[in-house]
């Protein structure tokens, strides 16, 4: 087992379940090391919010960006060097408010970047406000009687927008999460992981989410767009979970 | 004036609506009398719409360098009848003009051409009368129809007979009228190449190694982005145009991360859409070349005009860092500029601003790039050994660079204030020693602002009248001293920051009046010199009507200051 600790001291909240996304994430790296891939050719990026000091736990290249431009800042660091193994980090205010327009062009090109966005549908480290995930009628400091706005559906937008791998996963079942990371990894072109997450400070979501999150079936067609689609935006009480879509598609970089 | 009858000057204009490609005829033009041995400038004016409107370009040619295009005309060809009536009035005594049109010809100064009837016979596209006019201008100069043809073949290739065609029409027409020549004899040297701002510019970054150009268009920086995308399997370069200008820099700092020479560029609205990401670079310490090509007027202004209402702006982003900020003043200075910006970036890791206009970027001249002062400059890289840190205090607060992919090395940046390794650190000590590590670079690049035209003088250097100028106001100025009663000293900032200030104060040493010329409405300069200085200008002449410096308007103005 590699080591991937480092000397920063952790400050997230006890118990947050970023700690799980960064257990997984470890354990991934490990697998993907002993499989071929080079330690030294991975970059991790980031955005700005809880999620984007996972950086600093983990002993390989990073690039802490901007708010939102965790995905632009990944697709230059491939087109840069396209030998660079990219994977970005990002919240779902980061992601899905502040960068959409960014994710919306990286699946429409299909760069070969993976991103991992941390969704607990609350924006942490500003203290509790609403983000385009949060349900309607959210109440934080910024919606004291509730958000009007109906919740974004991401992985619908994604997958219009052209996306050749999408995922979804729950942070607290950090084996299966894994796995999945592994398999976004190993996909060429725009992979993404929507990874659901409580937010035990202020939006703690584990009783809400426990008995919702179901795998997909083994024998789930990953290659049927429209049933992808369909799925994703099933309006049940259900939430699946695992590789909901995967086609291949030429990869940007490769067509510079 | 002496020197006007050693070299005149030959003025001639294309005129028509936009898609009749005047502009492309006027270029060929001027690449034809560079085929004979001449130099020529060349500005454009097009308003910003695709089809109709009213296009011209106008073009100076001379034996001598030309550094502006001149307002008084000797012919004019037009490919409209707009054309003749906007410019009649400024052509010379003796000058022609040379219209598309089918009636008889018979007044004097003015050839008419049947050219849309050939263009009808031959059931080609309208386009193609500009080449007929064209062939008529190249006999009317007693320019080679060869040489004509061959530029013809160099732009279409296989595909040069129809312009070739009209051409000879052409010729054989102004032939067959024995209208009286202009004869201009080809001079023995060398024809020069020809280029325009952006095109200089862009030769100069790739000198310099670039590897990544991300751009998103916007008027006149866009033709940095066609160059550079036309010429990128020739160049080995990756050219993306990606979904807006906040996703352009941070995809070239992540590019320039990766250890690629990278480089932007984008007009005053698509630069302040990237600032939030230009402190980052300042902070994170990634090198980058940004590009400000400055149009007139504010906001989305006038997209198609000239301006230089952008130095405060770049002098003054978010954060604090060391500040680069260059303008060149014609397409020759460009390239040297493009890359002395590239080797500054990487040595100093740190983003620079280079500020170009639309008369730089889109007029097109006779160049001569100097190739020999233009290289790929080492930057300060980590060896192997010791564990790797980014952002390693040392005296001179370069850190040595190391990228993603080097075996054994971890390689951290971030936006956050950061430790040596790249962590997130809000350490109250730390904060004031990391602030201090960026700005000591500021001494390393005072020195190396040596070894570069930080100020450029011109004319008579021990004159009692000085003029202080910046980017493309240089040509006009130059222009301009052929034609004032009193000889000035001119005196070009190049380095805006950081601002040359003890071989500034030494230049206007002994000037008895200062006079400052700018495209904007504060006087922007003038702003800076005081602040760096103390020195206050108080003669201003500043042009804010979208245009750049008319040489008689700027020659009558200096004439009556001084």
């Amino acid at each position: 087992m590699i080591d991937f600790s480092t000397k920063a001291k952790n400050t997230w909240c006890p118990g947050c379940t970023n700690f799980s996304i960064l257990a997984a994430f470890k354990n991934a790296l490990n697998d993907l090391a002993g499989e071929g891939y080079s330690k030294d050719n991975f970059v991790m990026v980031a955005g700005i919010g809880c999620h984007g000091k996972i950086p600093d736990y983990v002993d390989i290249n990073s690039f802490m960006s901007l708010h939102g431009r965790d995905v632009a800042s990944a697709e230059g660091i491939k087109a840069g060097n396209p030998n660079l193994t990219v994977v970005s980090f990002a919240g779902d205010g980061d992601a899905y408010a502040e960068g959409m327009e960014h994710l919306v062009h990286a699946a429409k090109r299909n760069a070969n970047i993976t991103l991992f966005v941390h969704n607990n549908q609350v924006f942490g480290l500003t203290t509790g406000q609403v983000t385009p995930t949060s349900p309607k009628g959210y109440r934080g400091r910024s919606t004291p009687f509730g958000s009007p706005e109906e919740p974004l559906n991401p992985l619908a937008v994604l997958l219009a927008s052209g996306a050749t791998f999408i995922a979804r996963a729950w942070a607290l079942d950090p084996d299966k999460l894994k796995e999945i990371m592994k398999r976004a990894v190993k996909h060429k072109g725009f992979s993404i992981v929507d990874i659901i997450q409580p937010c035990i400070t202020f939006s703690d979501t584990r009783a809400h989410f426990k008995d919702k999150v179901f795998y997909l079936d083994q024998n789930w067609p990953t290659n049927d767009w429209s049933k992808a689609m369909q799925k994703i935006r099933e309006n049940s009480d259900k939430v699946p979970l695992g590789v909901i879509y995967e086609i291949n598609k030429p990869v940007f970089e490769e067509q510079l | 004036m002496p020197m006007e009858k050693k070299s005149p000057i030959y003025t001639i204009l294309v005129g028509g609506a936009a898609g009749d490609g005047a502009k492309e005829a006027a270029i060929n033009f001027g690449r034809l009398a560079a085929k004979h041995g001449y130099e020529f400038f060349l500005s454009v004016e097009y308003p910003s719409l695709i089809r109709g409107g009213h296009n011209y370009a106008r073009v100076s040619i001379s034996s001598k360098k030309v550094f502006c295009d001149s307002a008084e005309l000797d012919a004019v060809v037009a490919l409209n009848d707009e054309t003749v009536e906007k410019h009649r009035s400024e052509i010379k005594k003796g000058g022609m003009i040379f219209l598309d049109s089918a009636e008889d010809a018979g007044k004097k100064g003015l050839i008419n051409i049947p050219a849309s009837a050939w263009v009808k016979e031959e059931n080609l596209p309208r386009l193609f009368r500009a080449s007929a006019l064209l062939g008529a201008v190249c006999r009317y100069y007693n320019f080679d129809i060869v040489e004509l043809n061959n530029i013809f073949k160099e732009i279409f290739g296989e595909k040069a007979g129809p312009n070739i065609l009209l051409a000879k029409k052409g010729y054989e027409f102004l032939q067959s009228k024995n209208v009286q020549q202009v004869f201009l004899p080809r001079r023995k040297c060398a024809g020069k190449m020809v280029l325009d701002g952006n095109e200089a510019f862009s030769e100069g970054l790739v000198k310099a190694g670039l590897k990544n150009y991300f751009g998103y268009p916007m008027t006149p920086s866009s033709s940095i982005l066609h160059y550079l995308a036309k010429k990128a399997k020739e160049y080995k370069l990756k050219v993306v145009q990606p979904e807006n200008e906040i996703s352009v820099i941070n995809m070239a700092l992540g590019a320039s991360y990766a250890g690629s020479r990278t480089a932007i560029a984008s007009t005053g609205g698509g630069f302040a859409l990237m600032l939030e990401a230009m402190a980052f670079a300042g902070v994170a310490e990634i090198p980058i070349v940004v590009v400000d090509a400055q149009r007139a007027s504010t906001s989305t202004g006038v997209p198609t005009r000239t301006g230089q209402g952008d130095l405060d702006f770049v002098r003054h982003l978010p954060g604090e860092y060391p500040r680069i900020v260059l303008a060149p003043g014609d397409a020759d200075e460009a390239y040297l500029i493009a890359g002395a910006a590239m080797n500054l970036a990487w040595k100093f890791q740190s983003p620079a601003v280079v500020l170009l206009d639309k008369h730089l970027s889109e007029s097109v001249s006779t160049v001569d790039l100097q190739t020999n002062k233009v290289k790929i400059e080492n930057p300060k890289i980590a060896g192997n050994g010791a564990a790797y840190r980014r952002y390693a205090f040392s005296p001179d607060g370069v850190s040595a660079l190391a990228f993603p992919g080097e075996k054994g090395k971890v390689v951290k940046i971030s936006s956050y204030e950061h430790d040596e390794d790249g962590y997130i650190c809000d350490g109250v000590e730390n904060a004031k020693k990391m602030c201090e590590k960026r700005f000591a670079k500021t001494k390393g690049i005072v020195v190396e602002r040596k070894k570069y035209d930080s100020i450029k003088i011109y004319g008579d250097k021990k004159a009692k009248n000085a003029v202080i100028f910046w980017g493309s106001v240089k040509g006009p100025m130059l222009e301009a001293m052929r034609a004032v009663k009193r000889p000035y000293k001119a005196v070009q900032i190049v380095w805006l920051e950081p601002f040359d200030t003890d071989r500034f104060l030494k230049e206007i040493k002994g000037v008895k009046k200062l006079v400052i010329a700018e495209n904007n409405f504060t006087g922007q300069l003038a702003k800076l010199i005081r602040e760096k200085t103390g020195v206050e200008i108080k003669n201003k002449i500043l042009k804010y009507d979208s245009l750049p410096f008319d040489v008689r308007e700027l020659a009558k103005k200096l004439d009556k200051i001084f």
